[in-house]
Protein backbone atom coordinates (compact mmCIF):
# COMPACT_ATOMS: atom_id res chain seq x y z
CA UNK A 1 0.00 0.00 0.00
CA UNK A 2 1.15 3.63 -1.02
CA UNK A 3 1.52 5.94 1.13
CA UNK A 4 -1.66 7.79 0.00
CA UNK A 5 -3.86 5.24 0.71
CA UNK A 6 -2.26 4.52 4.10
CA UNK A 7 -4.01 5.76 8.24
CA UNK A 8 -7.07 7.56 8.18
CA UNK A 9 -7.07 10.20 5.45
CA UNK A 10 -5.80 6.96 3.03
CA UNK A 11 -9.13 5.58 3.96
CA UNK A 12 -11.71 8.50 3.67
CA UNK A 13 -9.89 9.17 0.47
CA UNK A 14 -10.53 5.03 -0.38
CA UNK A 15 -14.15 5.82 0.72
CA UNK A 16 -14.81 8.66 -1.63
CA UNK A 17 -13.16 7.31 -4.44
CA UNK A 18 -15.60 4.52 -4.44
CA UNK A 19 -18.82 6.35 -3.74
CA UNK A 20 -17.74 8.04 -6.78
CA UNK A 21 -17.66 4.82 -9.05
CA UNK A 22 -21.05 4.55 -7.30
CA UNK A 23 -22.50 7.04 -9.09
CA UNK A 24 -21.11 7.01 -12.15
CA UNK A 25 -22.25 3.05 -11.98
CA UNK A 26 -25.93 4.98 -11.45
CA UNK A 27 -25.30 6.85 -14.53
CA UNK A 28 -24.58 4.15 -16.66
CA UNK A 29 -27.79 2.69 -15.68
CA UNK A 30 -29.72 5.83 -16.05
CA UNK A 31 -28.62 6.29 -19.45
CA UNK A 32 -29.79 2.87 -20.20
CA UNK A 33 -33.05 3.77 -18.90
CA UNK A 34 -34.09 6.14 -21.68
CA UNK A 35 -32.26 3.63 -24.37
CA UNK A 36 -34.54 1.59 -26.81
CA UNK A 37 -35.17 -1.83 -25.76
CA UNK A 38 -32.95 -4.22 -28.08
CA UNK A 39 -35.37 -7.03 -27.81
CA UNK A 40 -37.66 -8.15 -30.72
CA UNK A 41 -40.94 -8.16 -29.09
CA UNK A 42 -42.46 -11.43 -30.17
CA UNK A 43 -44.79 -11.47 -31.86
CA UNK A 44 -45.65 -8.18 -32.57
CA UNK A 45 -42.00 -7.77 -34.14
CA UNK A 46 -40.21 -10.49 -36.60
CA UNK A 47 -36.80 -11.55 -36.88
CA UNK A 48 -34.68 -11.22 -40.52
CA UNK A 49 -32.13 -13.87 -40.03
CA UNK A 50 -33.74 -17.24 -40.39
CA UNK A 51 -32.18 -19.11 -42.70
CA UNK A 52 -30.04 -21.15 -40.48
CA UNK A 53 -33.20 -21.38 -38.26
CA UNK A 54 -34.04 -25.26 -37.37
CA UNK A 55 -37.63 -25.55 -36.74
CA UNK A 56 -39.34 -29.29 -37.33
CA UNK A 57 -38.32 -30.92 -40.30
CA UNK A 58 -40.36 -30.85 -43.49
CA UNK A 59 -40.46 -33.03 -46.93
CA UNK A 60 -39.14 -31.39 -50.05
CA UNK A 61 -41.70 -31.88 -52.98
CA UNK A 62 -40.54 -33.75 -55.46
CA UNK A 63 -39.83 -31.58 -59.21
CA UNK A 64 -42.33 -33.86 -60.98
CA UNK A 65 -45.64 -33.87 -58.31
CA UNK A 66 -45.65 -30.89 -55.82
CA UNK A 67 -48.30 -32.94 -53.92
CA UNK A 68 -45.78 -35.72 -53.53
CA UNK A 69 -42.17 -35.99 -51.80
CA UNK A 70 -38.95 -36.98 -52.86
CA UNK A 71 -39.09 -39.52 -50.27
CA UNK A 72 -38.03 -43.33 -51.41
CA UNK A 73 -39.48 -44.64 -48.30
CA UNK A 74 -36.16 -46.70 -47.49
CA UNK A 75 -36.79 -45.59 -43.65
CA UNK A 76 -33.58 -44.71 -43.21
CA UNK A 77 -34.66 -41.17 -41.01
CA UNK A 78 -36.96 -43.43 -38.89
CA UNK A 79 -33.97 -46.17 -38.09
CA UNK A 80 -31.10 -43.67 -37.18
CA UNK A 81 -33.78 -41.17 -35.46
CA UNK A 82 -32.33 -41.43 -31.76
CA UNK A 83 -35.63 -40.03 -29.92
CA UNK A 84 -37.66 -42.43 -32.30
CA UNK A 85 -39.91 -39.80 -33.13
CA UNK A 86 -40.71 -40.53 -37.11
CA UNK A 87 -42.93 -43.54 -38.30
CA UNK A 88 -43.61 -43.73 -41.80
CA UNK A 89 -46.92 -45.38 -42.98
CA UNK A 90 -47.05 -46.75 -46.41
CA UNK A 91 -48.47 -49.55 -49.04
CA UNK A 92 -47.40 -51.49 -52.08
CA UNK A 93 -49.04 -50.71 -54.82
CA UNK A 94 -48.33 -51.75 -58.71
CA UNK A 95 -47.00 -49.52 -61.16
CA UNK A 96 -48.85 -48.79 -63.76
CA UNK A 97 -47.85 -50.17 -66.83
CA UNK A 98 -46.04 -48.54 -69.33
CA UNK A 99 -47.86 -46.96 -72.62
CA UNK A 100 -45.26 -46.93 -74.78
CA UNK A 101 -43.86 -50.08 -75.91
CA UNK A 102 -40.49 -51.10 -75.97
CA UNK A 103 -38.52 -50.37 -78.79
CA UNK A 104 -38.71 -53.27 -81.47
CA UNK A 105 -36.42 -55.59 -82.25
CA UNK A 106 -35.59 -54.71 -86.32
CA UNK A 107 -34.48 -58.30 -87.56
CA UNK A 108 -32.73 -58.75 -90.56
CA UNK A 109 -33.74 -62.42 -91.46
CA UNK A 110 -37.86 -63.35 -89.97
CA UNK A 111 -35.72 -65.90 -87.85
CA UNK A 112 -36.10 -63.97 -85.06
CA UNK A 113 -39.29 -62.87 -84.99
CA UNK A 114 -40.83 -66.14 -83.59
CA UNK A 115 -38.87 -65.33 -80.45
CA UNK A 116 -41.19 -63.27 -78.27
CA UNK A 117 -40.26 -60.30 -75.81
CA UNK A 118 -40.27 -61.80 -72.21
CA UNK A 119 -43.30 -60.94 -70.52
CA UNK A 120 -43.29 -57.21 -68.89
CA UNK A 121 -42.85 -58.03 -64.82
CA UNK A 122 -45.35 -55.17 -62.81
CA UNK A 123 -43.48 -53.66 -60.49
CA UNK A 124 -44.49 -53.13 -56.77
CA UNK A 125 -43.75 -49.50 -55.78
CA UNK A 126 -44.16 -47.96 -52.33
CA UNK A 127 -46.74 -45.06 -51.94
CA UNK A 128 -46.35 -43.58 -48.57
CA UNK A 129 -49.88 -42.37 -46.46
CA UNK A 130 -48.66 -40.97 -43.90
CA UNK A 131 -45.44 -39.19 -42.04
CA UNK A 132 -45.66 -38.76 -38.66
CA UNK A 133 -43.30 -37.14 -36.80
CA UNK A 134 -43.38 -36.33 -33.03
CA UNK A 135 -41.95 -32.96 -32.61
CA UNK A 136 -42.10 -32.73 -28.60
CA UNK A 137 -39.58 -35.61 -28.74
CA UNK A 138 -37.78 -34.32 -31.38
CA UNK A 139 -34.21 -33.39 -30.22
CA UNK A 140 -33.35 -31.23 -33.89
CA UNK A 141 -30.37 -33.22 -34.18
CA UNK A 142 -30.52 -33.32 -37.66
CA UNK A 143 -29.75 -37.18 -38.36
CA UNK A 144 -32.61 -37.34 -40.37
CA UNK A 145 -31.83 -34.77 -42.61
CA UNK A 146 -28.35 -35.75 -42.83
CA UNK A 147 -28.82 -39.20 -43.45
CA UNK A 148 -31.27 -39.39 -46.42
CA UNK A 149 -30.04 -40.26 -49.22
CA UNK A 150 -32.42 -38.38 -51.30
CA UNK A 151 -32.02 -35.23 -49.42
CA UNK A 152 -36.39 -35.45 -49.06
CA UNK A 153 -36.21 -33.31 -45.64
CA UNK A 154 -34.59 -30.14 -44.75
CA UNK A 155 -35.63 -27.89 -41.27
CA UNK A 156 -38.44 -25.30 -41.34
CA UNK A 157 -38.03 -21.61 -40.57
CA UNK A 158 -41.23 -21.83 -38.58
CA UNK A 159 -40.53 -19.37 -35.38
CA UNK A 160 -43.93 -18.88 -34.31
CA UNK A 161 -44.56 -22.31 -33.63
CA UNK A 162 -46.82 -22.56 -30.29
CA UNK A 163 -49.62 -24.69 -29.17
CA UNK A 164 -51.15 -25.57 -25.81
CA UNK A 165 -51.09 -29.30 -25.44
CA UNK A 166 -49.07 -32.24 -26.91
CA UNK A 167 -51.09 -32.94 -29.88
CA UNK A 168 -50.66 -29.62 -31.26
CA UNK A 169 -46.77 -31.02 -31.74
CA UNK A 170 -47.32 -34.08 -33.54
CA UNK A 171 -47.20 -33.77 -37.28
CA UNK A 172 -47.89 -35.28 -40.60
CA UNK A 173 -45.52 -34.20 -42.69
CA UNK A 174 -47.17 -35.54 -46.04
CA UNK A 175 -50.75 -33.56 -45.29
CA UNK A 176 -48.76 -30.76 -44.06
CA UNK A 177 -47.38 -31.02 -47.84
CA UNK A 178 -49.85 -31.24 -49.73
CA UNK A 179 -51.42 -28.34 -47.77
CA UNK A 180 -48.99 -26.26 -48.82
CA UNK A 181 -49.22 -27.29 -52.36
CA UNK A 182 -52.77 -26.77 -52.43
CA UNK A 183 -52.62 -23.05 -50.97
CA UNK A 184 -49.60 -22.37 -53.21
CA UNK A 185 -51.68 -23.92 -56.28
CA UNK B 1 -71.30 11.44 28.24
CA UNK B 2 -68.60 13.09 29.46
CA UNK B 3 -66.64 15.33 27.24
CA UNK B 4 -63.54 13.26 27.50
CA UNK B 5 -65.65 10.11 26.75
CA UNK B 6 -66.93 11.77 23.50
CA UNK B 7 -63.22 13.28 22.15
CA UNK B 8 -62.21 9.60 22.46
CA UNK B 9 -64.80 7.93 21.22
CA UNK B 10 -64.14 10.88 18.01
CA UNK B 11 -60.53 10.24 18.20
CA UNK B 12 -60.90 6.44 18.00
CA UNK B 13 -63.35 6.25 15.41
CA UNK B 14 -60.53 8.63 13.13
CA UNK B 15 -57.98 6.10 14.27
CA UNK B 16 -60.27 3.38 12.38
CA UNK B 17 -60.95 5.45 9.95
CA UNK B 18 -57.53 5.91 8.83
CA UNK B 19 -56.63 2.32 9.15
CA UNK B 20 -59.11 1.32 7.00
CA UNK B 21 -57.89 4.25 4.76
CA UNK B 22 -54.05 3.32 4.63
CA UNK B 23 -55.24 -0.62 4.19
CA UNK B 24 -56.84 0.72 1.25
CA UNK B 25 -53.72 2.98 -0.17
CA UNK B 26 -51.39 0.13 0.97
CA UNK B 27 -53.26 -2.33 -1.39
CA UNK B 28 -53.18 -0.03 -4.25
CA UNK B 29 -49.67 0.87 -3.24
CA UNK B 30 -48.36 -2.46 -3.63
CA UNK B 31 -50.18 -3.15 -6.59
CA UNK B 32 -48.82 0.23 -8.54
CA UNK B 33 -44.79 -0.52 -7.04
CA UNK B 34 -44.86 -4.57 -7.89
CA UNK B 35 -45.63 -3.61 -11.30
CA UNK B 36 -43.47 -0.39 -11.50
CA UNK B 37 -40.37 -2.45 -10.25
CA UNK B 38 -40.60 -4.58 -13.18
CA UNK B 39 -41.14 -2.15 -15.89
CA UNK B 40 -38.26 0.00 -14.57
CA UNK B 41 -36.40 -3.53 -13.97
CA UNK B 42 -37.41 -4.24 -17.88
CA UNK B 43 -36.37 -0.66 -19.02
CA UNK B 44 -33.09 -0.62 -17.21
CA UNK B 45 -32.10 -3.66 -18.54
CA UNK B 46 -33.38 -2.25 -22.21
CA UNK B 47 -36.42 -4.86 -22.89
CA UNK B 48 -40.28 -4.20 -22.37
CA UNK B 49 -41.27 -6.04 -18.56
CA UNK B 50 -44.63 -7.64 -18.35
CA UNK B 51 -46.80 -6.47 -21.68
CA UNK B 52 -49.22 -9.05 -22.11
CA UNK B 53 -51.68 -8.93 -18.98
CA UNK B 54 -53.99 -5.87 -19.63
CA UNK B 55 -53.14 -2.61 -21.76
CA UNK B 56 -49.19 -2.63 -21.43
CA UNK B 57 -48.78 -5.14 -18.76
CA UNK B 58 -50.99 -3.14 -15.87
CA UNK B 59 -53.03 -6.16 -14.83
CA UNK B 60 -50.08 -7.74 -14.05
CA UNK B 61 -50.09 -7.69 -10.35
CA UNK B 62 -53.52 -8.64 -10.25
CA UNK B 63 -52.92 -11.57 -11.91
CA UNK B 64 -50.10 -12.38 -9.82
CA UNK B 65 -52.48 -11.86 -6.83
CA UNK B 66 -54.90 -14.06 -7.97
CA UNK B 67 -52.58 -16.54 -8.58
CA UNK B 68 -51.04 -16.17 -4.94
CA UNK B 69 -54.98 -16.56 -3.23
CA UNK B 70 -55.32 -19.79 -5.35
CA UNK B 71 -52.37 -21.74 -4.15
CA UNK B 72 -52.79 -24.08 -0.99
CA UNK B 73 -51.54 -22.96 2.14
CA UNK B 74 -49.02 -25.16 3.43
CA UNK B 75 -47.65 -25.29 6.93
CA UNK B 76 -44.20 -27.43 6.86
CA UNK B 77 -44.13 -30.75 9.04
CA UNK B 78 -42.35 -29.61 12.93
CA UNK B 79 -43.32 -26.06 12.34
CA UNK B 80 -45.02 -24.34 14.72
CA UNK B 81 -48.10 -23.65 13.40
CA UNK B 82 -49.34 -20.99 15.49
CA UNK B 83 -46.13 -18.40 15.14
CA UNK B 84 -45.63 -19.69 11.60
CA UNK B 85 -49.04 -18.05 10.32
CA UNK B 86 -48.37 -15.29 12.78
CA UNK B 87 -45.39 -14.05 11.78
CA UNK B 88 -46.71 -12.63 8.53
CA UNK B 89 -49.11 -10.81 10.25
CA UNK B 90 -47.01 -9.60 13.00
CA UNK B 91 -44.53 -8.36 9.78
CA UNK B 92 -47.51 -6.72 8.27
CA UNK B 93 -49.42 -5.04 10.65
CA UNK B 94 -47.23 -2.55 12.07
CA UNK B 95 -46.45 -0.77 9.12
CA UNK B 96 -50.06 0.56 8.67
CA UNK B 97 -49.43 2.32 11.69
CA UNK B 98 -46.81 3.67 10.29
CA UNK B 99 -48.99 5.64 7.83
CA UNK B 100 -50.79 7.64 10.88
CA UNK B 101 -48.50 10.64 11.80
CA UNK B 102 -47.52 11.21 8.00
CA UNK B 103 -49.00 14.55 6.84
CA UNK B 104 -50.13 13.83 3.11
CA UNK B 105 -51.27 17.64 2.68
CA UNK B 106 -51.49 20.98 4.03
CA UNK B 107 -54.98 20.79 6.39
CA UNK B 108 -56.94 17.37 6.74
CA UNK B 109 -54.80 14.96 5.28
CA UNK B 110 -53.03 13.19 8.02
CA UNK B 111 -54.29 9.85 9.44
CA UNK B 112 -53.77 11.22 13.47
CA UNK B 113 -51.63 14.03 14.61
CA UNK B 114 -49.31 13.09 17.26
CA UNK B 115 -46.88 14.95 18.88
CA UNK B 116 -44.36 11.77 18.65
CA UNK B 117 -45.16 10.98 15.08
CA UNK B 118 -41.58 10.25 14.25
CA UNK B 119 -40.62 8.16 17.59
CA UNK B 120 -44.03 6.50 16.52
CA UNK B 121 -42.50 5.54 13.15
CA UNK B 122 -39.44 4.20 14.42
CA UNK B 123 -40.81 2.05 17.07
CA UNK B 124 -43.62 0.61 15.43
CA UNK B 125 -40.92 -0.25 12.26
CA UNK B 126 -38.76 -2.36 14.78
CA UNK B 127 -41.73 -4.82 15.59
CA UNK B 128 -41.69 -5.71 11.82
CA UNK B 129 -38.34 -7.11 12.92
CA UNK B 130 -39.70 -8.92 15.18
CA UNK B 131 -41.83 -10.83 12.70
CA UNK B 132 -38.91 -12.05 10.33
CA UNK B 133 -37.71 -13.37 13.60
CA UNK B 134 -40.57 -15.64 14.06
CA UNK B 135 -41.27 -16.68 10.46
CA UNK B 136 -37.18 -18.20 10.48
CA UNK B 137 -37.94 -20.10 13.33
CA UNK B 138 -40.87 -21.67 13.03
CA UNK B 139 -40.11 -22.57 9.58
CA UNK B 140 -38.38 -26.00 10.88
CA UNK B 141 -35.86 -24.91 7.87
CA UNK B 142 -32.03 -24.62 8.47
CA UNK B 143 -31.99 -21.99 5.36
CA UNK B 144 -35.14 -19.64 7.09
CA UNK B 145 -33.22 -20.00 9.86
CA UNK B 146 -29.78 -18.24 8.70
CA UNK B 147 -31.91 -15.86 6.90
CA UNK B 148 -34.23 -14.53 9.25
CA UNK B 149 -30.89 -14.52 12.01
CA UNK B 150 -29.00 -11.87 9.34
CA UNK B 151 -32.60 -10.01 8.93
CA UNK B 152 -32.55 -9.34 12.00
CA UNK B 153 -28.96 -8.62 12.51
CA UNK B 154 -29.05 -6.41 9.48
CA UNK B 155 -32.42 -4.61 10.65
CA UNK B 156 -31.77 -4.04 14.02
CA UNK B 157 -28.20 -2.41 13.39
CA UNK B 158 -29.24 -0.02 10.61
CA UNK B 159 -32.24 1.42 12.57
CA UNK B 160 -29.47 2.85 14.65
CA UNK B 161 -27.99 5.62 11.72
CA UNK B 162 -31.46 5.58 11.20
CA UNK B 163 -32.78 7.05 13.97
CA UNK B 164 -29.23 9.47 14.68
CA UNK B 165 -30.66 10.98 11.12
CA UNK B 166 -34.03 11.49 11.89
CA UNK B 167 -32.91 12.62 15.11
CA UNK B 168 -30.48 15.30 13.46
CA UNK B 169 -33.50 16.71 11.73
CA UNK B 170 -35.66 16.44 14.93
CA UNK B 171 -33.05 18.84 16.95
CA UNK B 172 -32.74 21.15 14.49
CA UNK B 173 -36.47 21.87 13.58
CA UNK B 174 -37.15 21.75 17.81
CA UNK B 175 -40.52 18.90 17.54
CA UNK B 176 -40.60 15.49 16.82
CA UNK B 177 -44.20 16.42 15.24
CA UNK B 178 -43.95 15.43 11.03
CA UNK B 179 -46.45 18.56 10.46
CA UNK B 180 -44.49 21.26 11.97
CA UNK B 181 -40.97 19.28 10.15
CA UNK B 182 -43.20 19.84 7.22
CA UNK B 183 -44.31 23.37 7.95
CA UNK B 184 -41.04 24.40 8.82
CA UNK B 185 -39.51 23.88 4.95
CA UNK B 186 -40.24 26.06 2.30
CA UNK B 187 -41.86 25.61 -1.14
CA UNK B 188 -39.02 25.63 -3.09
CA UNK B 189 -36.27 22.87 -3.37
CA UNK B 190 -33.17 25.28 -1.77
CA UNK B 191 -35.90 25.64 1.27
CA UNK B 192 -35.85 21.94 2.17
CA UNK B 193 -34.13 20.53 4.99
CA UNK B 194 -32.01 18.55 2.21
CA UNK B 195 -29.57 21.52 1.49
CA UNK B 196 -28.94 22.23 5.62
CA UNK B 197 -28.13 18.33 6.44
CA UNK B 198 -27.57 16.27 3.13
CA UNK B 199 -25.10 14.05 4.99
CA UNK B 200 -28.29 13.17 7.11
CA UNK B 201 -30.38 12.77 3.81
CA UNK B 202 -27.14 10.24 2.71
CA UNK B 203 -27.38 8.41 5.59
CA UNK B 204 -30.95 8.29 6.21
CA UNK B 205 -31.35 7.24 2.42
CA UNK B 206 -28.74 4.36 2.92
CA UNK B 207 -30.31 2.92 6.39
CA UNK B 208 -33.78 3.04 4.90
CA UNK B 209 -32.26 0.47 2.21
CA UNK B 210 -31.08 -1.56 4.84
CA UNK B 211 -33.57 -1.40 7.13
CA UNK B 212 -36.30 -2.42 3.87
CA UNK B 213 -33.65 -4.96 2.75
CA UNK B 214 -33.63 -3.43 -0.21
CA UNK B 215 -30.50 -4.21 -2.99
CA UNK B 216 -27.92 -3.68 -2.86
CA UNK B 217 -28.80 -5.08 1.04
CA UNK B 218 -31.08 -7.73 0.22
CA UNK B 219 -29.10 -10.62 1.71
CA UNK B 220 -31.70 -11.58 3.44
CA UNK B 221 -33.87 -12.50 0.58
CA UNK B 222 -31.25 -13.02 -1.47
CA UNK B 223 -33.04 -14.91 -4.39
CA UNK B 224 -29.89 -16.82 -5.58
CA UNK B 225 -28.07 -17.83 -2.27
CA UNK B 226 -30.59 -19.09 0.52
CA UNK B 227 -33.65 -20.01 -1.33
CA UNK B 228 -35.43 -17.09 -0.38
CA UNK B 229 -34.40 -16.42 3.39
CA UNK B 230 -36.55 -16.42 5.96
CA UNK B 231 -39.97 -16.60 3.86
CA UNK B 232 -38.90 -19.89 2.00
CA UNK B 233 -41.74 -22.40 3.29
CA UNK B 234 -44.25 -19.88 2.74
CA UNK B 235 -46.80 -20.64 0.36
CA UNK B 236 -49.41 -18.20 -1.55
CA UNK B 237 -50.88 -15.83 0.47
CA UNK B 238 -48.36 -16.38 3.29
CA UNK B 239 -45.62 -14.82 0.87
CA UNK B 240 -47.54 -12.38 -0.63
CA UNK B 241 -48.23 -10.76 2.76
CA UNK B 242 -44.22 -10.58 3.84
CA UNK B 243 -43.83 -8.84 -0.07
CA UNK B 244 -46.58 -6.30 0.66
CA UNK B 245 -45.25 -5.36 4.19
CA UNK B 246 -41.50 -4.80 2.37
CA UNK B 247 -43.24 -2.83 -0.21
CA UNK B 248 -45.29 -0.99 1.98
CA UNK B 249 -42.13 -0.20 4.51
CA UNK B 250 -40.87 1.04 1.36
CA UNK B 251 -43.23 3.63 1.15
CA UNK B 252 -43.26 4.15 4.75
CA UNK B 253 -39.11 5.25 4.79
CA UNK B 254 -39.70 7.22 1.40
CA UNK B 255 -42.81 9.27 3.05
CA UNK B 256 -40.87 9.81 6.06
CA UNK B 257 -37.40 10.63 3.74
CA UNK B 258 -40.04 13.25 1.62
CA UNK B 259 -41.10 14.85 4.86
CA UNK B 260 -38.47 15.41 7.03
CA UNK B 261 -35.14 16.14 3.86
CA UNK B 262 -37.08 17.20 0.82
CA UNK B 263 -40.40 19.36 2.63
CA UNK B 264 -43.12 17.11 2.19
CA UNK B 265 -46.40 18.51 0.31
CA UNK B 266 -44.66 21.76 0.02
CA UNK B 267 -44.14 22.57 -3.67
CA UNK B 268 -42.93 25.06 -6.32
CA UNK B 269 -46.37 27.11 -7.04
CA UNK B 270 -49.09 25.17 -5.25
CA UNK B 271 -48.75 23.08 -2.21
CA UNK B 272 -50.65 20.18 -1.89
CA UNK B 273 -50.52 16.60 -2.37
CA UNK B 274 -49.70 15.71 -5.27
CA UNK B 275 -46.03 17.19 -4.53
CA UNK B 276 -45.60 14.78 -1.53
CA UNK B 277 -46.94 12.10 -3.55
CA UNK B 278 -44.54 12.68 -6.57
CA UNK B 279 -41.69 12.89 -3.86
CA UNK B 280 -42.63 9.75 -2.34
CA UNK B 281 -42.58 8.45 -5.68
CA UNK B 282 -39.61 10.33 -6.96
CA UNK B 283 -37.73 8.39 -4.16
CA UNK B 284 -39.25 4.61 -5.02
CA UNK B 285 -37.70 4.88 -8.31
CA UNK B 286 -34.12 6.20 -6.82
CA UNK B 287 -34.55 2.69 -4.79
CA UNK B 288 -35.45 0.56 -7.66
CA UNK B 289 -32.98 2.35 -9.63
CA UNK B 290 -30.26 1.26 -7.17
CA UNK B 291 -31.26 -2.42 -6.99
CA UNK B 292 -30.68 -2.46 -10.51
CA UNK B 293 -27.63 -0.59 -10.30
CA UNK B 294 -25.64 -2.26 -7.73
CA UNK B 295 -24.62 -5.87 -6.76
CA UNK B 296 -25.27 -7.22 -3.46
CA UNK B 297 -22.61 -6.38 -0.73
CA UNK B 298 -21.64 -9.52 1.73
CA UNK B 299 -22.19 -9.53 5.10
CA UNK B 300 -20.02 -8.63 6.46
CA UNK B 301 -19.29 -5.43 4.25
CA UNK B 302 -23.15 -4.98 5.33
CA UNK B 303 -22.39 -4.78 8.81
CA UNK B 304 -19.06 -2.74 8.63
CA UNK B 305 -20.59 -0.37 6.05
CA UNK B 306 -23.46 0.09 9.06
CA UNK B 307 -20.43 0.16 12.35
CA UNK B 308 -17.81 1.67 10.68
CA UNK B 309 -19.09 4.43 8.10
CA UNK B 310 -22.42 4.75 8.74
CA UNK B 311 -23.19 5.53 12.70
CA UNK B 312 -19.61 7.43 13.30
CA UNK B 313 -20.65 9.73 10.95
CA UNK B 314 -24.46 10.04 11.35
CA UNK B 315 -23.66 10.47 15.41
CA UNK B 316 -20.90 13.28 14.47
CA UNK B 317 -23.63 14.99 12.42
CA UNK B 318 -25.89 14.73 15.20
CA UNK B 319 -22.72 16.26 17.40
CA UNK B 320 -22.43 19.34 14.39
CA UNK B 321 -26.03 20.32 14.32
CA UNK B 322 -26.69 20.24 19.05
CA UNK B 323 -23.62 22.40 18.92
CA UNK B 324 -24.78 24.25 15.88
CA UNK B 325 -28.61 24.93 17.49
CA UNK B 326 -27.21 25.57 20.94
CA UNK B 327 -25.06 27.87 19.99
CA UNK B 328 -26.67 29.79 17.08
Amino acid sequence: MDRASAGLFGEVRKTLTGLWSLVVGLGVTGNQFYRRAVTVHYPRQTVDNLATFRGPTELIPSDKDPMASKCILCGMCAQTCPSGCIEILSHQEEEAEAEEPKAQIQTEAGADSEKKAPPKKKKKIKVMDAYHLKFHLCSLCGQCVQVCPVDALRFCQDVYLAGFSRSDFEFDLLAKLRAKATRSA
Amino acid sequence: MNVLGIHIAIELIQIVVAVVVFLAFIGVNVLVLVLMERKVAGRFQRRPGPFEVGPHGSMQTLADAVKMMAKELLTPGGADKILFWAAPIITFAPVVVCFMPVPFGPKYLTGWEVNLGVVLILAFSGLGVFGICLAGWSSNNKYSLVGAARAVAQSVAYEIPLLLAVLAVAFQVGSLNLSEITAGQGSWPWQWNVVIQPLAFFIFFVSALGETNRAPFDLPEAESELTAGFHTEYSGMGFGVFFMAEYAAMVVVCSVGAVLFLGGWNGPLVNGPWWFLAKVYGLLFVMMWLRWTFPRVRFDQLLNINWKWLTPLALLNLLIVALVVKLV
